[in-house]
């Protein structure tokens, strides 16, 4: 489209989004003297990693003995052995000092008596390889996400890290299956840019947003995602949905598995705590997909609270006023504002949410994006971190506070593997403008839509679609429909209509951008859940209740075109890093 | 000469009338500030009838009703949906606040929203805030220390770490220095009750070896001293902190050496 001027900027590597892993490979980016840009289409500390509450896993032992080792286990079993254990390996070893890393960046961590840095239980978590419950969960009050994430953009601004912020990426410029930089919509002026990198770190996060009720931001749309599929690469294992156990009720709120691991714990309306039931040892502790499908069976079974009988309770009430006042702050607040509970007196009224995406961008341990096709190829100049990448360390569910210390672990390791590759300076060949055009093609035919669709309602369609067909149980009937249904409010966008025409903060394109990001993970979603017959983690199938691990312990790897999806699996990891751990196989999953 | 009167194009107009097409019988009228800069046009105030019976509690769920079901050209930022990231800051019946936190219920008679005052506009709800930004990043929000260990975290007694309550919490909205008459009339200058909040942040951080140093660099007549208390700060924040004790608490160090 040779209407739009093309402003071009050239950096040895790009980072796009500036939440936890974003910010934290910017840093070591900065600090390794590449020129980095970091480009985030909200200002960094409005990014969704400071929703992040409850606190960041490390096994420092601060509060006992802990042993990274123990922490593999326990995420190796909480990812009901989808998880890459090599990959799992690295992310526990590196923990401990991740985490002292960032409370030398300024963390204000929460202290113990001694003044170390404070360590809670949290769902999963387990001493000595699934004895007991251990408090490994290190956090900053109850506001921990919040507190990184300012922490991090202090250090990006100390390190001189250079931002583009309120910048929408539009598409990466592939060429030849190489990774050449991105286009880029400057939302305040209007101008559109082609930053040419060396390598492009994605850095996106999830795509809760595909579903009606979850705890992410309006922004969480997995932007980089969709710009993986429309660059021909696949993404991987994208039927691994986590619902959070306690999202409030109505609302969908954030309340953080900590309440759980300071002692509060689940009711249903007979006044039971039923988690005793489905998890003899560790409860209400148990990891989250557990906890999520036993709130499920409860309401499913008669025995929700409320009027329509279709949530529980999570009460603390019996816990120290001065406990909450001083590591539940924040839950309190929430629960005063959107619940209208106080919790010192009351239960909170609370559903298992959509929270976070397990799947995501295939990767190695060392952030490198995986083609998919020829097994562990990877692509050059791609890497992605946090959320949007699959690395796999959370294999079918994630245990709470691995994705904080997976944000700051795999973005040191993309900036550390960047700065092996890329020669600061280098200079930057030459390329044809076809891939400009035809991501700017794509721009232009949305901006000036003026079929009869509004985004918002095929955004909602698909939002529906996704939360009943695509839930916390699945069968064979529902994903069948699903997949038929999840087609219409794409093919919807042939007749869309954007009100807005102009370039200036026009947000009535960027949420259109932003839809079509999301159907095509919405249709990945689906499909991947429908051809995966069996049960394993988040994905519980009422008609395949059992894992299957002859046929499925493989990552679902799946590509889309338009609609039209290609679904193909490779094997999961069976061996780790070093022989610093033994491989741990296969078990029955029981908490 | 003094010019008395506004510059003829930032006389704000009046708009267009959205009436109500649900047939509700529970309508509110939400008055809303649009300005766009591609039309060459002043800005004006929209008017938009809410079906209020299929609406939740916020102020924010009433602009996203809005920008889903009647007019979807209007801009403003939102993110978290649960007053964590800032991002949804704006003045809602005279008072700065987060839409997403703010319930319309609270609001008597017709709602009126606008931008956070005295930024420049860039498009409808969305204000400038790259002066503020620049000033945070002025008093240098990161840890200096000279500690060597690399292993072990830096010690902090939990008496220490409860100094940082009510300043770490901060999610840079710029509610509260966009309420500060100061901070409208020098804001190129005077720091304003954000940024001197994370300033003092800094300053009391026991792990922090450059206390004196950071002291030394606010104790200026325009960056720290055009702080009048006049306390809107601390009204504003949505967060119930309290921006003005901070600013107050500098100044005693200073007095105090």
């Amino acid at each position: 489209m040779s209407s739009y001027k093309i402003i071009d900027h050239e950096y040895d590597v790009v980072v796009l989004g500036a939440g936890g892993s974003g910010l934290r490979a910017a840093v070591g980016l900065s600090e390794a003297g590449l020129k980095t840009a970091c480009i985030s289409k909200v200002f960094p500390t409005r990014s969704h990693t400071s929703a992040a509450q409850g606190g960041i896993s490390a096994a420092l032992g601060n509060m006992g003995e802990d042993d990274w080792r123990w922490h593999m286990y326990d995420t190796v079993k909480g990812a009901d052995w989808l998880g890459d254990q090599d990959c799992i390996e690295y992310l526990c070893k590196e923990a401990p000092r991740a985490v002292i890393e960032l409370e030398k960046y300024g963390v204000p961590f929460s202290r113990t008596e001694d003044g170390k840095i404070y360590q809670r239980a949290f769902g999963g978590m387990t001493k000595n390889y699934g004895n007991e419950p251990i408090q490994r969960t290190c956090a900053a009050a109850d506001r921990t996400g919040h507190a990184i994430l300012h922490t991090l953009y202090g250090q990006a601004l100390k390190h001189k890290t250079e931002f583009f912020i309120e910048y929408f990426v539009l598409d990466l410029l592939m060429k030849d299956g190489v990774c050449k930089g991105l286009i880029a919509w400057n939302l305040e002026d209007g101008s559109i840019h082609r930053f040419r990198s060396h390598i492009t770190i994605i850095a996106t996060g999830g795509y809760g947003k595909i579903y009606y009720s979850a705890t992410s931001a309006h922004t969480c749309t997995g932007d980089g995602n969709a710009m993986i599929l429309r660059a021909g690469l696949p993404l991987q294992d994208m039927e691994f949905v986590q619902f959070h156990p306690t999202g409030i009720y109505g609302h969908g709120t954030l309340i953080s598995e900590g309440v759980r691991g300071e002692g509060g714990y689940l009711v249903n309306s007979k006044g039971e705590r039923f988690m005793e039931r489905y998890a003899p040892q560790t409860k209400d502790l148990a990891s989250r997909d557990v906890v999520s499908r036993s709130i499920a069976i409860e309401i499913k079974e008669g025995r929700g609270v409320g009027k329509e009988q279709d949530h529980v309770h999570l009460h603390l009430s019996h816990l120290d006023p001065k406990i909450i006042e001083e590591r539940l702050p924040g839950i309190s607040e929430s629960s005063k504002l959107f619940a209208n509970v106080d919790v010192t007196k009351e239960p909170i009224p609370v559903v298992p949410t959509v929270h976070y995406n397990m799947g995501g961008i295939p990767t190695n341990y060392k952030a490198e994006v995986l083609m998919g096709n020829e097994s562990e190829k990877t692509v050059p100049g791609l890497m992605a971190i946090g959320e949007a990448a699959c690395v796999s360390v959370h294999g079918a569910n994630r245990l709470g506070s691995n994705s904080l210390i997976d944000l700051v672990v795999f973005g040191r390791a993309a900036a550390k593997r960047a700065a092996e590759i890329v020669k600061p300076g280098t200079p930057h060949e030459k390329i044809s403008n076809s891939e400009t055009d035809k991501c700017l093609d794509r721009f232009d035919k949305l901006r000036n839509g003026n079929g009869t669709n509004r985004t918002a309602d095929l955004r909602l369609a698909m939002q529906k679609t996704m939360q009943s067909k695509c839930a916390v149980f699945r069968t064979e009937e529902t994903l069948k429909q699903g997949v038929d249904e999840i087609r219409k409010p794409f093919d919807g966008m042939d007749s869309i209509s954007v009100k807005d025409k102009s370039l200036i903060f026009n947000t009535d394109l960027v949420e259109t951008l932003e839809f079509d990001n999301l159907i095509r993970q919405a249709i990945t979603t689906m499909d991947s859940a429908y051809l995966r017959k069996e049960s394993r983690g988040a994905h519980a199938r009422d008609d395949f209740p059992k894992r299957d691990d002859e046929k499925f312990m493989q990552h679902t790897l799946s590509w889309c075109n338009g609609k039209e999806t290609k679904i193909d699996y490779r094997p999961v990891h069976k061996s780790t890093l070093t022989s610093d751990v033994q491989y741990f196989p296969p078990q029955e999953r029981v908490y | 000469m003094v010019q008395i009167n506004l510059p003829k194009n930032s006389k704000v107009q009046k708009g267009q009338y959205y009436k109500d097409k649900t047939g509700s019988k529970n309508i509110r009228k939400v008055n809303i500030y649009r300005w766009d800069p591609s039309t060459g046009e002043n800005p004006r105030m929209d008017t938009y009838e809410v079906d209020m019976d299929n609406c939740p509690s916020k102020v924010l769920d009433i602009l996203n009703k809005i920008k889903n079901e009647i007019d979807s050209s209007l801009a403003y930022r939102r993110s978290c949906t649960h007053g964590v990231c800032g991002s949804c800051a704006m003045n809602m019946d005279g008072k700065n606040g987060l839409a997403c936190t703010k319930s319309h219920a609270e609001i008597d008679g017709d709602i009126n929203i606008y931008p956070l005052p005295h930024l420049k506009v860039k498009k409808d709800l969305i204000g400038d805030l790259s002066t503020l930004y620049k000033q945070y990043e002025s008093i240098e929000p990161w840890l200096k220390t000279n500690t060597k260990t690399e292993t072990t975290e830096i010690l902090q007694s939990r008496e220490d770490r409860s100094k940082l309550d009510g300043a770490y919490e901060c999610i840079m909205c710029a509610c509260c220095s966009t309420a500060c008459p100061s901070y409208w009339w020098n804001g190129d200058k005077y720091l304003g009750p954000a940024v001197l909040l994370q300033a003092y942040r800094w300053i009391i951080d026991s792990r922090d070896d450059e206390r004196k140093e950071r002291l030394k660099k606010v104790a200026d007549e325009l960056k720290l001293y055009r702080c009048h208390t006049i306390m809107n700060c601390t009204n504003a924040c949505p967060k119930g902190l309290n921006p003005a004790k901070a600013i107050a608490e500098i100044k005693k160090m200073l007095a105090t050496g």
